[in-house]
């Protein structure tokens, strides 16, 4: 029997390279250098990111002419090279450098290992890279274990902590309970179509094919699956917790990363692949949106724990992103590639702030721990200032902005009961956010802690710095990113 | 079109904001430094927009000024700016009180003065914008944006209830911003759906179709908004916590220019937008206009603390603001405007007023005064004419916003008309009995005897504003003949767009003194 190679499309992958290689580099570089110069190991992730970067931006032109097709596929369908695909590894790209900077000086000030962090870091990009391109249901299933892998690891990075202990078990129980839901609706939904590409899945059902009820299940299946990993209600019960448990680093990782990644693959699968079953989701993922914006809410009103009540936080927004995916079309679908990126830069900026704060000291993780703050760090506390307004959509930030496309994208949709109960969540959440302003500046000091550091990191200043140039930016020139937003779905939403 | 070069409205929103930002840059020990190059900040501010009054051509009814840019082209909103005869007034009342209260915080605010002057000049900017903004998703960014420095003040500044009181004001104000928010989103689809083009400009807005229904539920959402902010009986709970607890300069430019917001919002989107639903609604909102006037004025008669008592008759005179838009008619809706400004000078001088004797006494209990005009002369001259200024003395300029908001609901309202008369002899009631007791009588604390009078810098700040309520109540003339165009011009609209029955026409238009005026109204 003759094998017959597949032919290769080296193209899609150029921006996953530098990524592996990264990873697999700086694995090996961490045992030739010494204690002291371990920081070597995040530079060389930094620019392992940067090229892939870079690549990303140099394979916009290749998908740009219309002529020669918006689209390109490496390996059969495996991994999808659009607009789409380029956009998701920016923000990812975007996402893991500021992770990267954020986590220097905590886990220099915790004296850990370095080396394996940074390259569980890569590897975990590159799952979500991964997910974010994949055109076929197990690369998707391939990118999510990828990186889900390497986050069960970081979240117990603290080996001696038990509650990153318990964050890790409870990561690694649930996401194997979500990944099992996911690929047992691949099974199904290879059985009902023969395949699992999502071209050839889309081919099947315009062919006329109705969908079956086996079909219909693995459909249900894969929602359930992508619920769990963006932590929507009533899939969320793992997240509190896992957040609260990780090292901050990780946390400020996985909210920003995982939704992201989450959300391009639920996006393509969704759109592309199963539009005939479009009604029925979007029934079912209205309900979704709703539980989970006031669930989400309504529970970090009473949150005393930073960390906790940002993984509510978290929550709630995911929420705001399924009114966007319901409302669908093309404002939909381009109103969540714009709230990622806000949603990314206004929560690892909110992290990078709590991160700079700690020093060399105990973290800062209750709220009454920022009391007086604003006074003794401002330039600090007003960039978290900015992120909470961001986070609670007030103008002129990111986060309103993203509001603003989202609900509009509603109520184009005719989503007008959705989009009120959306604006109404958001207002209950400015009350959590604007507490943490209150503490930091209305009140004074209650705990006899030094406030100020010892020292501060400067590359998480670099990246609170980064963020909060970000969020305003976005919040007072959005039309760029959301023309490139635009740009990007022309593949998945036509 | 404007006769002067430049983007003149873009500077008054860009210079506080730089002021802002170079304040930022001084260091926060120079306390003297910071304070005076705040007040010269909005000191610029304030020269710059006289241009506006000086070159503003009161012939012309449309916007004046005018700057366009591409902002976010893809959802269809863009930088538009222009000032007419309605938001001019208000927009020299902005740049003139926020000197006034930056002057008054110069010995009010002890500790971190950096942060509280940059947040006076952001507040500036953001005032500002929300009374130029003329594409809705703009006039919503200031309009939320401008929370966030008055959320600090009340709340960094204010006095020991100050975080709940800057809580409540922000989620009074935010609950009704959202809806009217989706209202903004909702209405520019639906203009896109008639004419195809989907924008946020405000004039392009104006007059498109709407169907009765549609126009019923959009009115509501942006009418909440303004509600909450103006703040009309019933929502106006968070009014008296904010003004108590807030600086006298936040309460200064709370009165005086943040509730002013509220009104406009209703003469500049709500009823040019929504024209058949505001007659509509003309019925419900004039009734809470009556009983805001009248609840105000009862609850300001019992209150104890002067802030308070202040703060309640706010309601009461937003109430007539409320009616004489509401009347829609030339007369009514000019004494809206010029009742708009009265209020911002009449009531920030009140507050004012309260700030220094607060800072001498410490206590703004009614009770702890009496016999103030012996010891504080000065002060308790400044005092009088604000509070005959407040209640309406023919002369000042109090008396004739409610005569114009009187006689022109009289036409449309009698009833309305008559019972709201009772409020201005309320008005009477509760600020004559406050300045007996505050100002005559016999000292019933020691302490008031020793009192220092007003000095130099304290007489700095009351006369420009006791100057203006002298010469708005002598010659109304300059502020209303420049209104007139915007207003006819508004009025007209409306009435185009409704039948004729449902909106009285005005009187015919008297071009002339107020005299004329007057006796046209008879």
């Amino acid at each position: 029997m003759e094998l017959v190679l597949p032919q290769i499309d080296w193209a899609p992958f150029a921006p996953l390279i530098p990524v592996a290689l990264g990873g697999l580099t700086t694995l090996v570089t961490d045992l030739y250098l010494p204690p002291g110069r371990k920081y070597l190991i995040a530079i060389l992730s930094l620019m392992a990111i940067a090229a892939s970067i870079l690549l990303s931006i140099c394979s916009w032109g290749l998908v740009l002419d219309p002529d020669l097709g918006t689209v390109r596929y490496g390996i059969h369908d495996a991994v999808v090279l659009d607009r789409f695909s380029l956009f998701f590894y920016l923000v990812l790209g975007l996402v893991s450098m500021l992770t990267i900077l954020l986590s220097m000086g905590y886990l220099d000030a915790a004296a850990a290992d370095q080396g394996e962090y940074y390259s569980l870091v890569l590897f975990s990009t590159l799952g979500m890279m991964l997910m974010a391109a994949g055109g076929d249901l197990i690369v998707i299933f391939l990118g999510l274990e990828t990186f889900s892998l390497a986050l069960y690891t970081l979240a117990g990075f603290w080996k001696a902590d038990l509650r990153s202990n318990e964050s890790a078990l409870k990561y690694l129980l649930l996401g194997a309970f979500a990944s099992a839901f996911f690929l047992y609706g691949i099974a199904l939904i290879y059985g009902a179509t023969g395949t699992t590409m999502l071209r050839q899945i889309a081919a099947f059902l315009a062919d006329g094919h109705p969908p079956a009820p086996l079909f219909m299940i693995g459909g249900g299946l894969l929602l359930v699956g992508f619920g769990f990993k963006i932590a929507s209600v009533p899939f969320h019960m793992w997240a509190p917790d896992v957040y609260e448990g990780a090292p901050t680093s990780v946390t400020a990782f996985m909210i920003a990363g995982t939704k992201a990644a989450a959300f391009a693959a639920f996006l393509r699968v969704f759109l592309l692949a199963l539009p005939a079953l479009h009604v029925q989701w979007s029934v079912a993922i209205w309900v979704l949106a709703v539980l989970t914006m006031t669930v989400g809410n309504l529970v970090a009103l009473v949150q005393s724990n930073i960390k906790r009540m940002l993984a509510y936080s978290s929550i709630a927004h995911a929420g705001y992103l399924l009114v966007a995916l319901v409302a669908g079309g093309s404002s939909g679908v381009a109103s969540i590639l714009f709230y990622l990126v806000a949603y990314a830069l206004m929560n690892l900026g909110a992290f990078a702030v709590i991160i700079a704060l700690q020093g060399r000291e105990q973290e800062r993780l209750l709220l009454t721990d920022y009391a007086g703050l604003g006074w003794q760090r401002p330039v600090l506390a007003a960039c978290m200032a900015v992120f909470m307004f961001s986070l609670a959509g007030i103008p002129p930030t990111a986060g309103f902005m993203g509001k603003l496309y989202i609900f509009s994208a509603a109520l184009e949709g005719h989503y007008l009961g959705l989009a009120v109960i959306g604006v109404l969540n958001s207002v209950v959440s400015v009350y959590f956010y604007l507490r943490v302003i209150v503490i930091m500046y209305m009140s004074e000091a209650a705990s006899p802690r030094p406030l100020v550091p010892t020292s501060v990191s400067v590359a998480a200043v670099l990246a609170v710095v980064m963020s909060v140039l970000g969020t305003l930016h976005l919040g007072l020139f959005p039309a760029g990113l959301l023309d490139l937003a635009r740009q990007s779905i022309a593949a998945v939403a036509g | 079109m404007s006769q002067m070069s430049g983007p003149i409205l873009s500077m008054l929103i860009a210079i506080p904001m730089c002021g802002a930002l170079l304040l930022a840059c001084i260091d926060g020990a120079r306390d003297a430094l910071i304070k005076r190059l705040a007040l010269a900040v909005s000191g610029l501010d304030l020269l710059l927009s006289m241009s506006v009054y000086v070159y503003f051509d009161a012939a012309q009814a449309g916007m004046q000024f005018v700057e366009r840019a591409s902002w976010i082209p893809s959802i269809g909103s863009s930088y538009l700016l222009g000032v007419d005869g309605i938001s001019m007034p208000l927009l020299l009342l902005t740049t003139f009180l926020t000197p006034i209260a930056i002057l008054a915080s110069f010995s009010g605010v002890a500790s971190r003065v950096k942060a509280y002057m940059i947040c006076m000049l952001l507040l500036l900017s953001g005032m500002i914008g929300v009374f130029v903004a003329l594409d809705l998703v703009l006039f919503y960014v200031f309009w939320e944006g401008m929370l966030i420095p008055m959320y600090f003040l009340i709340g960094v500044w204010g006095g020991p209830r100050r975080i709940y009181a800057t809580l409540k004001f922000v989620l009074f104000t935010m609950a009704g911003s959202v809806l009217m928010l989706l209202a903004m989103i909702a209405l520019a689809f639906l203009h896109q759906g008639s004419t195809g083009r989907l924008t946020f400009d405000l004039l392009e807005l104006i007059g498109g179709p709407i169907p009765y229904e549609t126009q019923l539920w959009l009115f509501a959402a942006f009418g909440l908004a303004f509600a909450i902010k103006v703040p009309m009986f019933p929502f106006h709970t968070w009014l008296p916590d904010a003004h108590v607890e807030a600086p006298t300069a936040g309460s200064v430019l709370l009165a005086g220019v943040l509730l002013k917001m509220g009104t406009y919002g209703f003469l500049r989107f709500a009823l040019p937008l929504f024209p058949e639903a505001a007659v509509a609604f003309t019925p419900l909102i004039s009734v809470l206009a009556v009983i805001g006037i009248l609840y105000g004025a009862l609850v300001a008669m019992v209150q104890d603390d002067l802030k308070r008592l202040v703060a309640y008759s706010s309601v009461s005179h937003l109430g007539f603001v409320m009616l004489g838009i509401f009347a829609m008619n030339l007369q009514a809706v000019e004494g809206s405007i010029l009742q708009m400004v009265n209020h911002g000078l009449s009531t920030g001088a009140l507050f004012l007023l309260i700030g220094m004797i607060y800072e001498r006494r410490h206590t703004r209990i009614i009770e702890e005064f009496g016999g103030l005009s012996r010891t504080l002369p000065r002060f308790a001259l400044c005092f009088l004419v604000v509070t005959m200024s407040s209640i309406g003395l023919p002369g000042l300029n109090g008396f004739v916003g409610e005569f114009l908001i009187l006689t022109g609901t009289f036409r449309v309202h009698k009833a309305f008309a008559v019972i709201a008369t009772l409020g201005v002899i309320l008005a009477a009631v509760y600020m004559l009995w406050m300045w007996q007791r505050v100002m005559w009588g016999t000292s019933r604390r020691a302490e008031n005897l020793t009192l220092n009078d007003i000095g130099c810098r304290e007489m700095a700040i009351l006369v420009p504003i006791i100057l203006l309520i002298l010469w708005i109540g002598l010659n109304p003339n300059p502020l209303l003949r420049r209104m007139d165009a915007s207003v006819i011009h508004l009025l007209e609209g409306m009435r185009s767009a409704t039948s004729e029955v449902q909106i009285p026409p005005s009187p015919p238009f008297v071009k002339g003194g107020w005299g004329d005026l007057v006796r046209s109204t008879n």
